[in-house]
């Protein structure tokens, strides 16, 4: 069953073409990378997708309901919740007041307390609940950022490249938690560059260059198709 | 309404808004090149005009002649303030810069109504009821030469914006700071460069100012006011913005204290505010931000 | 800023409030009536600083035309007095309402078109600006001439219509003070003060995570507009005149901001401790002055603008989270 659609997406900035007629499908309850180089547009999908971007053309379907050029907010409280490149936690507030922000989407404060409690401890945060958020480290503000978009309950998760900047053992972790977080029913579309990440968690790929779709399959025909080895000589490289 | 009395009231609002455009000049430069929201402009404004008065009624000297070296006085007060005091918050939150010039503000409107009084000063110039004829209109002539002043004060300004390297430097500055240094500017020089010309010409419109309107220190907060909405209608980091909104405030000033009534005249500034605000920000000739 | 998440009141606040509010109960037992005067002014500015804080500290919007509520609040309130002989404690549901709707015009205003920062600031300046105008040309509550409230012995003792001496107000400004405290405390553990919180710190963020930024802002407008505007009937009644000179002038503005600024913006006890600290300063300063002989008008007002410059360069959190610190000892977690 689709939960997700991308029909057509186009998108320009001042004449600069950054997602040209991109266009997938993702399924209920898998686990969906968008790869490509730099540059490619994956970024400004993510934003589409999220509400910050309204397409020049083509829509955005979640739960055969149209959402592109709706508020993020919007976006978010029918079920679609995302993750920032760049982490943006509420860095004067404490590890556990970020989590209950995003509770409070869907619960009252006791509620949204537990909810917090309950995600914080799955993702190993519990014991730096008092920190402000803006001293924790980066594998931490990025588990935290993983906490709040949870907290919000969604039934899609949007995961802006979660893996970088984690050293191995860290990836390993981080990959062993979204696939509980994919078990428990979440359906995860991520950005991703840590090929080693994507080639383990990922059902299917997608693959993006200057903004259009390039190839999309499963790990295996996407890493041997030639179309794609041939965009990414000289730019990115599988791991 | 006879049509030379309108006539004559634009012809005034046109004059009386050269100068106000000086002053928002002044307030363009601070605020679009050293990015500071210098709440005091007003008050720096309404202390020239009483510092033009004071020697006006002690030395005899003539407010628009008194012009040039109060700027140069206000260029180097400029000069030292940003240096001095203000260079810290140019990077800090926003709203503490702000809170601070408030701060500026308050002490210097407060000094001068310690000093000088709540009574108005007015610089009685021995041409200040003479005017021209052009047709069937009257024109003051002090207005005529404050004007004047205005427009060679900012014709002197774009020059050196223009076509000298210290002029260039600080428009490269506003036009992307982080280039600016990468390339080696002496930021913080030019920083105070560009404060102290903008405090000259607040110096320089306040000396002129002071033969068309009476001095008091409540006249300061509603020219910061007034400076604020000139520049913004006008178009921050644009010259002509600057000039052409105070025209534009001035004239629409001037007909609606005659339309309307002059205590209403404000309205339209506010109005013109709001509307600038909402719908086109970067005013009428700015850049986008 | 603190606060969110920890228990309500630490219990060494909860009794050192407990105590200074008997010490303040019991207080006018001693006090004469110029020291009376004086602490309803230190609990009108803690009460209007809540207030404002309301907007800055919790939304960190900056409204710089808050005299507008005041203002808008005590016309209405009196004129209707004046008028109608109404209550003033039923007249501040209409001026109330008044100033929600002025609120929610200038947030509308703002949050819709994305003006912030200086340039919010100005359009709430330029709002009380062109309200003291229409003000000014309104006959109807006395034009630039002002508006009076009489004062006779045929209504002394009607404290519904808040005639009476000192006492009255006194007690009236401190429940005020104590009712907007209680108040705010609330709204900050309550799901929209986590919202305001969010807000404030990321408004891009808190969207992503569902927070309709726009509600939450103009939230914070029109409570903050609503507290204030208890503040301007108090004013009206307390003082029994209001001149749109006066009411509505940027000074007024200034003078509301004083307080939570220099106290601590965003925490709750930062107001009320702006204003313990600040109006005693000012009585001192004008008492100094007098004794000397010295004629100095606006002496008070350059006091408290230096204070202003040197809180923002030296404690820009205000003086209270310093305080705080201090009487916690450092090694404390914040």
């Amino acid at each position: 069953m689709t939960i997700l659609r991308v029909d057509g997406v186009s998108k320009s900035f001042r004449g600069l073409l950054a997602l040209d007629k991109v266009s997938f499908e993702v399924e209920r309850g898998e686990i969906f990378a968008v790869v490509g180089p730099n540059g490619a547009g994956k970024t400004t999908l993510f934003n589409v997708l999220a509400g910050v971007y309204r397409p020049q053309s083509g829509s955005v379907w979640f739960e055969d309901e149209r959402i592109d050029g709706l508020r993020p907010d919007s976006i978010c409280v029918r079920g679609v919740a995302r993750t920032f490149q760049i982490v943006r936690p509420f860095a004067g507030l404490s590890v556990f007041d970020n989590v209950v922000i995003g509770a409070l989407l869907r619960a009252d404060l006791a509620g949204a307390r537990a909810t917090s409690e309950q995600i914080l401890r799955s993702l190993e945060l519990w014991d730096k609940r008092a920190r402000p958020a803006g001293a924790l480290t980066l594998p931490d503000r990025k588990r935290l950022e993983l906490a709040r978009a949870l907290a919000t309950g969604p039934k899609l998760l949007l995961l802006d490249e979660v893996m970088a900047g984690l050293r191995p053992a860290e990836i390993d972790r981080a990959v062993a938690m979204l696939r509980e977080i994919n078990q428990g029913g979440v359906t995860i579309v991520m950005i991703e560059h840590v090929m080693r990440a994507v080639t383990a968690l990922a059902d299917r790929i997608h693959v993006l260059h200057h903004g259009a779709s390039l190839a999309q399959g499963t790990p295996q025909e996407v890493t041997s198709d030639p179309r794609v080895i041939e965009s990414y000589l000289g730019a990115e490289s599988f791991e | 309404m006879p049509p030379d009395l309108i006539a004559e009231v634009l012809v005034q609002g046109v004059l009386t808004g050269l100068v106000y455009g000086l002053m928002a000049l002044g307030l363009s430069v601070i605020f679009g090149v050293v990015r500071v929201v210098n709440f005091a402009h007003g008050e720096f404004t309404v202390l020239a005009m009483y510092a033009a008065w004071f020697l006006f009624s002690r030395l005899g000297l003539d407010p628009l002649i008194a012009a040039a070296p109060i700027a140069l006085a206000f260029f180097v007060l400029g000069y030292g303030l940003q240096r001095g005091l203000i260079a810290p918050f140019v990077r800090r939150p926003e709203h503490l810069q702000f809170i601070y010039m408030v701060g500026m503000a308050i002490v210097l409107v407060n000094a001068l109504l310690l000093v000088f009084g709540p009574d108005a000063r007015h610089a009685d110039v021995p041409y200040a009821f003479d005017s021209w004829r052009l047709g069937p209109i009257l024109v003051d002539k002090v207005r005529v030469f404050a004007a004047a002043g205005a427009i060679l004060i900012c014709a002197a300004l774009f020059a050196f914006f223009r076509y000298t390297l210290v002029g260039t430097a600080i428009r490269a500055c506003a036009d992307n700071l982080i280039g600016a240094e990468v390339v080696g500017l002496d930021v913080g020089r030019l920083f105070a460069i560009a404060f102290g010309i903008g405090l000259a010409c607040a110096g320089a419109a306040g000396a002129l100012m002071v033969v068309l309107s009476d001095a008091t220190p409540n006249l300061a907060p509603s020219f910061t006011l007034l400076a604020f909405t000139i520049v913004i209608v006008g178009g921050l980091g644009s010259m002509t913005g600057a000039l052409a909104g105070g025209v534009l405030i001035g004239v629409a000033e001037a007909l609606a204290s005659i339309v309307f009534s002059p205590s209403l005249k404000s309205m339209v500034s506010f109005a013109l505010l709001v509307v600038v605000l909402a719908l086109r920000p970067q005013g009428l000739i700015g850049r986008r931000a | 800023m603190n606060g969110a998440g920890r228990s309500f009141i630490s219990r060494e606040k909860a009794v050192a409030l407990a105590l200074l509010g008997a010490l303040l109960v019991a207080a006018p037992l001693v006090l004469d009536r110029y020291f009376l005067s004086v602490f309803i002014l230190v609990f009108w500015s803690a009460y209007v600083g809540q207030a404002w804080n309301v907007m800055m500290g919790f939304a960190g919007l900056l409204s710089l035309g808050h005299a507008l509520y005041v203002g808008v609040a005590a016309y209405i309130a009196a004129a209707l007095y004046v008028h109608f002989g109404l209550s003033p404690l039923i007249g501040l549901i209409p001026a109330a309402a008044a100033c929600m709707g002025f609120g929610a015009a200038i947030g509308w205003l703002g949050f819709r078109f994305r003006i912030e920062g200086v340039y919010f600031a100005l359009l709430t300046i330029a709002f009380a600006e062109a309200t003291r105008i229409a003000f000014d040309n309104s006959d109807w509550t006395g034009g630039a001439g002002g508006l009076f409230i009489s004062v006779s012995s045929a209504t002394a003792g009607q404290w519904w219509n808040l005639r009476g001496g000192p006492l009255l107000f006194y007690y009236l400004a401190l429940a005020m003070a104590a009712a907007a405290f209680l108040f705010c405390a609330l709204l900050m553990r309550s799901p929209l003060g986590y919202r305001w919180l969010a807000v404030r710190e990321d408004p891009e963020a808190a969207r992503a995570l569902g927070v309709d930024v726009l509600r939450v802002r103009l939230a914070s407008v029109i409570v903050s507009a609503a507290m204030t505007s208890l503040a301007g009937v108090f004013y009206a009644f307390y003082y029994n005149n209001v001149f749109t000179g006066q009411i509505f002038d940027i000074s007024r503005s200034i003078e509301i901001i004083l307080a939570p600024i220099i106290g601590g913006v965003g925490t709750l006890f930062g107001p009320i401790l702006g204003a313990f600290v600040l109006i005693p300063l000012g009585q001192l300063l004008l008492w100094g002055t007098q004794a000397l002989g010295l004629d100095a008008p606006g002496l008070e007002a350059l006091l408290y603008g230096l204070c202003l410059m040197i809180i923002v360069t030296r404690a820009p959190e205000g003086v209270w989270p310093r305080l705080e610190r201090l009487l916690r000892g450092k090694d404390e977690a914040p």
